[in-house]
């Protein structure tokens, strides 16, 4: 992978307010799956604008770290706070952070049923309940923008898997989401399509947007991300920006885990 | 590989010519499939003796050696004697041509049978518009509930000088349709509901679920019928009646639920999680996912064994007969009770099979149809 050799790209400049309330706030959270302890006493604030790159080797907690922030998976120690809204069972401000947090998964889930352009204006129509021409000239201003509206009518079946990603982010981008999580984004794509997401992703940064993204891309961390979390067994080991990060690692953990990955490179 | 070609300077070459008859069409064809070596061929010769005895055989019986009907004596019984002379040689179609009046309608009263008759019409239109994708909106709901209650008129009478027939006099093929539409008409739904329930989050709903499906799915259809006819009016007030067919009918109801609920359930199981996740993700509500998301792609996965189910509930109507309900093949039974009618059992039976037949062979060919119609997403 050759973004991770290039680490001298130029660096996407920051959008991060931190004169705003933070957008992500996680205080202690802890979760178990039966007697597994996955998330022990998270502590994670994001600004307003701020990307951050979560990476650690797997079954560390990381995707199910992001995955509590819209309440795919439930905490059960803790407190979750996104936009100012506490995640709770109450069902209208679990809607209410969904509708404004958009997540990109690893595995493109685009539903085969629906043409691309269905796929992206089912959610404004229905949940933002926009008008449907108004739905779709956003939705094809955002294919746009990703660079495939020629492939509105087609079914996702019929993309490679790098446009369906694109089409995946484009889907999210068009419930004008606040928050975006990339849940491992590039981990299912050929090698020659990582470079088409990323770019997708790099242009989403430099547009402000606030970022959450799993992923062991280091060349795109250190091109777009404000901050990278290292997470080991369920615990946030090390954070920084990425040069202290990957140029000054602190804990052996985190020098095993850059050794294995530089080495797979 | 496109790119060699390109680049390749066009050499010459001699023009294409055909294959040889001898590797392709008809000759090529019955050469490899069937007479490939001595064993295909003796196999091949045999079966096809077999096969041309079995046909003429059944081409005599039906057609050369028939009897198509017979002379009536005045006093209304039908003179049967040519057609026992046959000694089974050839087929007596004439209880067919006499009988089936009764047979496609049973005791409804002889001078109203254009009633069942415009009602089986009805009931088959109803099934065509329903077929038709251009019609899958909501203008659906209407012209059911518009052609059930013109049906019901049909039926019953009593109003706009229609003479009132009472259902115990129904009978036919009127009724497997009725029984057969409302049925599954009621139990589709039904099931959908119940297979969702049996995946719900709140376990009430989830335990009333599960016992619904594991209770009927656990006795015979026949003994669901028989506490519909027998136990379940031991249950009612006393002077209260409902309907024997109508309890016929939600018996029915009932088991072809149980049945599609698990077939549904298996297309819900079927689903990747991602899709729920997407979906939940997107903020989509419970209903709207579900309505939108992941009913629309569980049903098309199990269209095969739904339309299997919904083809053996078709047939299953018949068993009503144990309570006395008058369906086709009750009906057929009974034309053949009248002495000079007895034994004449083969060509009823056929008869009321090849109208079975129809109606299965047309649900079948449609599935095959819709399948490949809403699984084209999946084509690359």
């Amino acid at each position: 992978m050759s973004a991770a050799i290039e680490p001298t790209e130029v660096h996407v400049a920051s959008a991060m307010r931190t004169d705003a309330p933070p957008a992500i706030v996680l205080d202690k959270v802890n979760k178990w799956f039966g007697a597994l302890h996955v998330l022990r006493d998270v502590d994670l604030q994001v600004a307003t604008g701020e990307r951050v790159v979560v990476c650690g080797p797997s079954g560390s907690g990381k995707s199910t770290m992001i995955r509590c922030i819209n309440r795919l998976e439930t905490h059960q120690e803790g407190r979750i706070l996104v936009d100012g809204i506490e995640l709770s069972d109450d069902v209208r401000a679990l809607d209410a952070i969904r509708r404004d947090v958009g997540m990109v998964f690893q595995s493109f889930n685009l539903f085969p049923h629906l043409t691309i352009l269905e796929n992206c204006t089912l959610a404004p129509i229905w949940v933002r309940k926009m008008p449907k021409k108004q739905a779709e000239e956003l939705a094809m201003e955002y294919l746009t923008r990703v660079r495939i509206p020629e492939q509105a009518k087609k079914y996702p079946g019929q993309l490679s898997g790098g446009q369906q990603q694109r089409v995946a982010i484009a889907r999210a981008l068009c419930m004008k989401p606040k928050i975006m999580l990339f849940d491992e984004p590039t981990s299912a794509l050929d090698p020659e399509m990582i470079k088409e997401v990323l770019d997708t992703m790099v242009m989403l940064a430099a547009e402000g947007m606030t970022m959450i993204c799993v992923t062991h891309e280091m060349g795109f961390a250190r091109q777009v991300a404000d901050r990278v979390v290292f997470m080991d067994r369920g615990e946030v080991v090390e954070s920084g920006t990425p040069e202290e990060v990957f140029n000054d690692p602190k804990t052996e953990r985190l020098k095993l885990f850059l050794s294995q990955i530089l080495r797979g490179h | 590989m496109s790119d060699i070609t390109a680049n390749t300077p066009a050499l010459p070459s001699s023009p294409p010519r055909s294959a040889p008859l001898t590797a392709v069409g008809p000759i090529a064809w019955l050469r490899a499939n069937l007479f490939s070596g001595w064993l295909s061929t003796a196999v091949t010769l045999a079966l096809g003796y077999l096969i041309v005895r079995a046909v003429m055989g059944f081409v005599d019986w039906a057609f050369i050696n028939a009897i198509w009907s017979v002379p009536i004596s005045p006093t209304g019984v039908a003179q049967t004697q040519a057609c026992r002379d046959l000694h089974g040689s050839g087929a007596c179609w004439a209880v067919v041509t006499e009988k089936h009046r009764f047979m496609l309608f049973g005791t409804y009263p002889y001078e109203q049978h254009w009633r069942p008759a415009i009602v089986c019409l009805l009931f088959v239109a109803l099934y065509i518009v329903s077929s038709m994708r251009r019609f899958w909106n909501w203008t659906l709901i209407p012209i059911w509930i518009g052609t059930l209650t013109t049906i019901g008129i049909l039926m019953w009478g009593g109003i706009l000088g229609l003479p009132y027939v009472p259902q115990e006099r129904w009978g036919g093929l009127p009724i497997t349709l009725i029984l057969a539409t409302f049925g599954l008409a009621l139990a589709f739904p039904l099931s959908i509901l119940v297979a969702l329930g049996r995946r719900s989050s709140l376990p009430a709903i989830k335990v009333l679920c599960v016992l619904y499906v594991e209770l009927i799915r656990g006795v015979p259809l026949i003994s669901l019928l028989f506490m519909a006819s027998v136990m379940f009016p031991l249950f009612l007030p006393e002077g209260m009646n409902i309907d024997k067919l109508l309890r016929a009918q939600i018996a029915i109801t009932l088991f072809a639920g149980a049945y599609l609920a698990e077939v549904v359930r298996g297309g819900l199981q079927a689903l990747p999680k991602g899709q729920y996740e997407a979906a939940d993700a997107m903020g989509l509500s419970y209903w709207q996912k579900t309505g939108f998301i992941i009913l629309p792609q569980a049903l098309r996965l199990v269209i095969p064994p739904l339309v299997n189910t919904f083809i053996g509930f078709f047939k299953d109507t018949s068993l009503v007969l144990i309570i006395g309900i008058f369906d086709l093949l009750t009906a057929g039974k009974t034309a053949i009770v009248e002495p000079s009618w007895q034994g004449f059992g083969v060509e009823v039976y056929v008869f009321v099979g090849l109208i079975y037949l129809c109606f299965c062979f047309a649900m079948s060919k449609y599935s095959q149809g819709l399948e490949a119609e809403l699984n084209r997403h999946r084509r690359r």
